[in-house]
């Protein structure tokens, strides 16, 4: 029930946006993350967006794991 | 699919399940308290590749196993209320009670319905305005928000049909509850993600402070629990247990603000009862008094007979990580997906359902006597 997927905001309405994944669009509340902008991702979990998601983080997590599968690779 | 299809790679897993194999050295025992974690860790095969030296165990983190069966019962009784319109997630309207389940309520005549969000209880109390529509209000941190900012969209649009039975449960106050019972030994936990999306990293700092057992945050792809169990690892090889997040990209130490200011407005810490727990002080989320019109459990009353436990069903246990399913007589026999005795084996979430789906066995388990020798 936690379960939240990271779909992406392309339109804002007050507390409302048109989301997107995989080419379906829903309309969620996001009045939980007000800072939700055209272009982000969010969490969406039951209709309601709870999070936005740190497009720069998820660079970094990515890197670090190259990063760890290239010395694996060396062992 | 951006921010999931990346975590999967193949080439990165394997990489990071040498490291882990690599640094691990200490027999240790992990739990993931998020149901969502048990189905990822199952579904994925992560058990497969960690080392035979990491057990990991499934905890306490569906909120549809850990709803009490007096709770339950409550919500059958409330939907037989004539004019009442009892709305609920799916899962629950299939969980056993003590003498019947939504879904046969249903079938007897009552208007139970599933819907995937608070927002779609609201429209339906705004349709039907000449009905009570009564929201069951089950999760954790991650949904106590959306419940709350639900609650106040009704009470700005000036809807009086629309109440909320509140079942919301805090995840620090159940761990603590765990570790202070001591019954199950623990060397890490993995943290919830989504709950964490709310709450932040900090609520988690106590316990490796007071019992020296690390704590990390993780995301529910293959990769983000792997990196996960990697930090655990590290901290626990260290014997320097800490609070670290591996969901960054999800997760700020501080949490979402917003969602607990709403979360707060309408709800203040009271005790709740969770299935083969009981009572937990400070562990609930209780409606208001300010806002207490919209309070099924005080708007309506009703009395259910005293509950009964189902016979031979163990997922108090499960709940706690005291046993697994493979050690419930009833797994896979009696209790399967279409006929579930308990909640563990009817929610999407829940740990018996899992093991069953993805045919978890024996040999997936940690080496139990090794364990025993640790932990006594």
């Amino acid at each position: 029930m936690c379960l939240a997927v990271p779909v992406k905001v392309v339109s804002v309405d007050g507390d409302q946006a048109e989301t997107e994944i995989a080419g379906v669009r829903r309309r969620v509340s996001i009045a939980l993350t007000p800072e939700a902008k055209v272009g982000d991702y969010v969490l969406l979990h039951t209709g309601y967006a709870i999070g936005v998601v740190e497009e720069a983080e998820a660079q970094e997590t990515l890197k670090l794991l190259e990063e760890i599968a290239n010395l694996s690779e060396v062992y | 699919m951006k921010f999931i299809d990346e975590y999967q790679d193949n080439k990165l897993v394997a990489g990071l399940a040498k490291r882990i194999a690599r640094r691990s050295t200490k027999t240790i025992r992990l739990m993931e308290f998020c149901g969502g974690h048990t189905h990822a860790i199952l579904r994925y095969g992560i058990r497969q590749l960690v080392p035979k030296t990491v057990e990991m165990r499934s905890g306490p983190g569906c909120p549809v196993c850990v709803t009490a069966t007096a709770d339950l019962d409550k919500a059958i009784a409330l939907a037989h209320l004539p004019d009442v319109t009892l709305t609920t997630f799916g899962d629950m309207i299939r969980v056993p009670g003590s003498y019947s389940s939504l879904q046969r309520a249903k079938a007897e005549g009552a208007d139970v319905r599933i819907v995937y969000s608070t927002i779609d209880a609201v429209e339906i109390a705004k349709a039907n305005p000449e009905k009570s529509i009564i929201f069951i209000g089950i999760g954790f941190e991650t949904t106590a928000p959306t419940i709350a900012a639900s609650l106040l969209k009704a009470q700005r649009e000036k809807i009086e049909n629309f109440y909320v039975l509140s079942l919301s449960k805090l995840t620090p106050p159940v761990m603590k509850a765990l570790l202070d019972s001591g019954e199950v030994g623990l060397d890490g936990i993995v943290c919830p993600g989504h709950v964490s999306v709310i709450i932040g990293s900090h609520p988690y700092e106590f316990i490796p402070r007071d019992y020296g057992v690390a704590c990390v945050v993780s995301g529910f792809e293959p990769l983000d629990i792997l990196l996960c169990i990697d930090r655990l690892v590290e901290q626990i090889e260290k014997s320097e247990p800490t609070v670290e997040i591996a969901y960054p990209r999800g997760v700020k130490p501080e949490g979402n603000e917003e969602a607990r200011r709403l979360m707060a407005k309408v709800f203040e810490v009271g005790e709740a009862n969770w299935r083969g727990i009981g009572i937990v002080p400070g562990s609930g989320l209780k409606i208001r008094e300010e806002y207490e019109r919209f309070d099924a459990g005080k708007a309506f009353s009703v009395s259910p007979r005293p509950p009964r436990e189902p016979e031979g069903c163990r997922c108090g246990d499960v709940i706690r990580g005291a046993a697994t399913p493979l050690e419930c007589k009833l797994f896979r026999k009696v209790c399967t997906p279409e006929t579930p005795v308990g909640p563990c084996m009817v929610s999407s979430e829940g740990a018996c359902a899992a093991y069953y789906q993805y045919g978890a066995t024996e040999n997936l388990q940690g080496p139990e006597a090794d364990m025993e020798q640790i932990h006594g």
